[in-house]
């Protein structure tokens, strides 16, 4: 079992992590790093606990009555379940993205507008500038930006995740998470997804869950494989697709189950 | 042979048992239809333009039911501006903040339960409490009150009800994005639910507006000179003067015209006011995009 | 800056358990309230010869107040509201949630429910004017104002909410039991009254434990045509008295402190109990229903 790897430039680093629902266990003893500027992909069947992980990185499975955390979270070596610790700071620093696209039924711009605004900006000037820049950043700017007062449900649905990625960007986070993004979407819109993460790395660290194997090949530096709530193999991606070391993780990436 | 005589006997009862249950649909028809059939019919003929902005003359024997109309709009409203940010709040809790099921079971016994309690019974409250204890005295104050703490309940269920339906994932962007818990319900939740929570505070109004027993001891009066002037003034209300007007007097045919046209504005009004909230309903869910 | 944030939400959070608690606070303001304005009573009399006094003289000297005809009263017309709701109710229930049309639903859940609008004291005015005097004629009684008639009434006023949550229970009755039953070669109506409607049984019991409870704490309508007789009702064709009627009829012309007035607390007293036990059986057997059918 690989605890962690590289080392030199963790951004966040979950150690001895025990999840539980209740009174059962879901996650069991996760050790992982996740490294600056690159994407780090969670793989795995579904009901392995990879959406549950990655909710954990942001503390989002606190809002679930119920959840208790065992082991540490660090985000720049400070430790996000510390109760010291302000849940609102963390998840600004620590942006996520839904599995299904959840833009708040106001305007495009009201959207993008509404993060900042919480955060306390209220110039006018920096809110226009600042949601142009994050449409830009994903890719959306030339698609909507004559129409940035309609609602954003009137929006495909690439298009309104790639609103919500934009939402996450405006107010400059750390790290994003992404919760499996692609999974309700075509082809052509996956894609468009995956090319702006790639391009996100260059400014942000980023996690990613994926139910496609294809995907996370294409797009991560590093892959963890979770099954049944464990931290089975993580490696660089390369690793684990060509060579990994564990029989469950190559029976898995050979599609003998999953 | 058997077979078919039982299959002809099943099918029969099944006739028997559909015309059964059809009869009972159709006889609670017939009685809504008489009963609006009576108070139309001949209350239209008592309502003018006058009966509804004028005076009552001639000790409740002629004119008008203006101060009774006004009366029961002060109450209502009154009853609405206590109840619906109280409601609102309880609701807030319950399904934002509430995590512990022994807390939400204790809360929702009591709801249900202060829902059970008989009108009369909040009367006889209203009447300790506000009008002899706080010295409010017979008053729209009192009265208002009174309603108030009736509906509560009702504005309080509508309330959760809206709430629940705005979907989780508006939630949970907001508090993804570094919002506050209260940010996000007072920003995305609370707008999202406005329209279920306008409709179940009228619903609760058009309760109110029909109420009697509760406004008996606390704010209602058969006959005042003048229109109320602060919110310490005894009223008129619309269900207290029909009550009134059937067993008080001394002219009972007359008060009896009075009643039906009464009777009549006061059915019109409470209808109205749920169509109204149909109305509204109808308007938010068109408008909602989710 | 961050920590004030914390407490300020904090203390949010507490504001709003505060208000989420109030049903419960003023529902025990409403117990305290009732038993300290009824209990100087008691001192007065035993509570036995209060729940079964005969006799209620209330302003008779010396006066007498026995409330077992008052608490008959209301069982009496609640029981026959009971007759005349249920068949109806559920039946139009059955009617709306199996056999009708879409069509015909639009009108008749729409009706259901404006006869859910209608006012109590609309109601009894209706009973006054229209159905008091047709039992008169129909019966050859001195008066129409009696039990039968506040039952009609009470039943009238119960079958809205027995009509919809029954409603409500048959519909959510899963489509895998009729659809077994039908396979089984049943035809709609015994699958309806021998599938549906016994797996709906809990909710519909709790439908009409509720019903019950509004009607006997439903005050105008038996205060407008029960007749107000305090007497031990022998027969539906008898002018009856209820517990709400009493209230709502005395206490305007009660002296505040004296035992009349205490003596209609009591009432209250045992009004409050009352339905509080039948809204406490009609939650058990919806959660019943509820554990059932999910």
């Amino acid at each position: 079992m690989v605890s962690s790897i590289g080392g030199a430039n963790l951004r966040m680093e979950v150690k001895n992590l025990n999840f539980y629902y209740g009174r059962s266990l879901a996650l069991k003893n996760i050790n992982m790093g996740i490294e600056n500027n690159k994407v780090t992909a969670v793989i795995g069947p579904s009901g392995c606990g990879k959406s549950t992980f990655i909710r954990i990185l942001n503390r989002m499975n606190d809002i679930i009555i119920g959840t208790r955390v065992e082991g540490e979270i660090l985000l720049d070596e400070q430790n996000i379940y510390d109760p010291r610790v302000d849940v609102v700071e963390i998840r600004r620093k620590i942006g996520m993205v839904f599995q299904k696209s959840n833009p708040f039924p106001k305007s495009i711009f009201d959207n993008i507008a509404y993060g900042l605004r919480i955060n306390g900006i209220s110039n006018k000037t920096e809110i226009i500038d600042r949601v142009e820049m994050s449409l830009k950043n994903s890719a959306l700017w030339d698609e909507v930006k004559d129409r940035l007062d309609d609602n954003a449900f009137e929006l495909s649905g690439g298009q309104q995740q790639r609103l919500c990625i934009a939402r996450a960007l405006a107010i400059e986070p750390e790290v994003i998470l992404f919760d499996e993004p692609c999974s309700a979407l075509d082809p052509i819109s996956t894609a468009k997804i995956e090319e702006l993460i790639n391009q996100l790395k260059e400014k942000y660290t980023i996690a990613i869950v994926t139910h496609n194997m294809q995907q996370a090949a294409r797009i991560s530096d590093y892959t963890g494989f979770f099954l049944l709530g464990e931290l089975i193999e993580f490696d660089k991606t390369e690793k684990i697709f060509t060579n990994p070391s564990q029989k469950q993780t190559e029976d898995y990436i050979t599609g003998r189950f999953g | 042979m058997l077979n078919i005589s039982n299959r002809k006997w099943r099918e029969l009862k099944q006739q028997i048992g559909f015309m059964t249950v059809r009869l009972a649909a159709l006889i609670i028809f017939i009685i809504l239809g008489i009963l609006l059939y009576f108070i139309f019919s001949r209350g239209i003929k008592v309502i003018s333009w006058d009966f509804l902005t004028k005076m009552p003359e001639k000790g409740m024997t002629a004119g008008g039911i203006f101060p009774a109309i006004l009366g029961s709009f002060y109450l209502t409203m009154g009853a609405i501006l206590f109840a619906l940010p109280l409601g609102i709040l309880a609701a807030i809790y319950m399904t934002e903040y509430a995590t512990q099921g022994k807390i939400i079971r204790i809360i929702r016994i009591g709801i249900s339960n202060l829902a059970s309690v008989p009108s009369i019974v909040f009367g006889l409250f209203g009447l300790a409490l506000f009008v002899n204890y706080l010295k409010f005295g017979v008053s729209i104050l009192s009265g208002s009150l009174t309603l108030g703490i009736m509906i509560l309940p009702v504005i309080i269920r509508a309330s959760e009800e809206a709430l629940l339906l705005v979907p989780h994932g508006f939630r949970e962007a907001s508090l993804a994005l570094g919002a506050t818990k209260w940010q996000t319900i007072y920003k995305i939740v609370l707008p999202n639910a406005i329209g279920g929570i306008i409709t179940g505070a009228i619903l609760g109004v058009g309760r109110v507006a029909g109420e009697t027993a509760p406004i008996l001891f606390t704010a209602a009066t058969f006959y005042i000179r003048k229109l109320p002037d602060s919110v310490f003034s005894e009223v008129m209300a619309l269900p207290y003067h029909i009550y009134a007007l059937m067993t008080e007097g001394s002219h009972p045919k007359e008060q009896k015209a009075i009643a039906y046209g009464a009777s009549l504005v006061l059915i019109i009004m409470v209808l109205g006011i749920n169509l109204l909230a149909i109305l509204i309903r109808n308007y938010y869910r068109r408008k909602k995009k989710w | 800056m961050t920590i004030k944030k914390n407490k300020k939400e904090k203390l949010l959070e507490i504001l709003f358990l505060f208000f989420a608690f109030l049903s419960n606070i003023l529902l025990v303001g409403i117990i305290i309230i009732l038993f300290k304005e009824s209990l100087p009573l008691f001192k007065e009399i035993k509570v036995l010869d209060f729940l079964l006094g005969r006799h209620w003289y209330p302003t008779y000297d010396p006066p007498e107040f026995g409330i077992l005809p008052l608490i008959l009263g209301s069982l009496w017309v609640t029981i026959g509201s009971l007759l005349v709701a249920v068949p109806l109710g559920l039946g139009a229930a059955i009617y709306i949630s199996e056999i009708a049309s879409t069509n015909l639903k639009e009108i008749l859940k729409p009706a259901v429910e404006v006869l859910a609008g209608i006012p109590s004291v609309v109601l009894g005015f209706f009973g006054m004017v229209v159905i008091a005097p047709f039992l008169q004629n129909v019966f050859k009684l001195p008066t129409g104002l009696n039990a039968l008639n506040a039952s009609i009434l009470l039943g009238i006023m119960a079958i809205p909410t027995i009509t919809s949550i029954s409603e409500d229970c048959i519909s959510a009755v899963p489509r895998g039991f009729k659809e077994a039953s039908y396979a089984l070669g049943a035809n709609r109506w015994e699958t309806m009254i021998k599938v549906t409607v016994p797996a709906a049984f809990s909710g519909i019991s709790s439908a009409v434990i509720l019903g019950m409870g509004r009607a006997i704490g439903e005050t105008m309508t038996v205060l407008m045509v029960a007749g107000g007789a305090a007497i031990i009702p022998h027969s539906f064709l008898q002018p009856v008295r209820t517990m709400t009627a009493t209230i709502a009829a005395e206490m305007g012309e009660t002296a505040i402190g004296s035992d009349h007035y205490f003596a209609l607390f009591g009432i209250a007293v045992v009004l409050f109990i009352l339905t509080l036990i039948f809204n406490i059986i009609a939650d058990l057997v919806a959660q019943r229903f509820r554990k059932r059918i999910v």
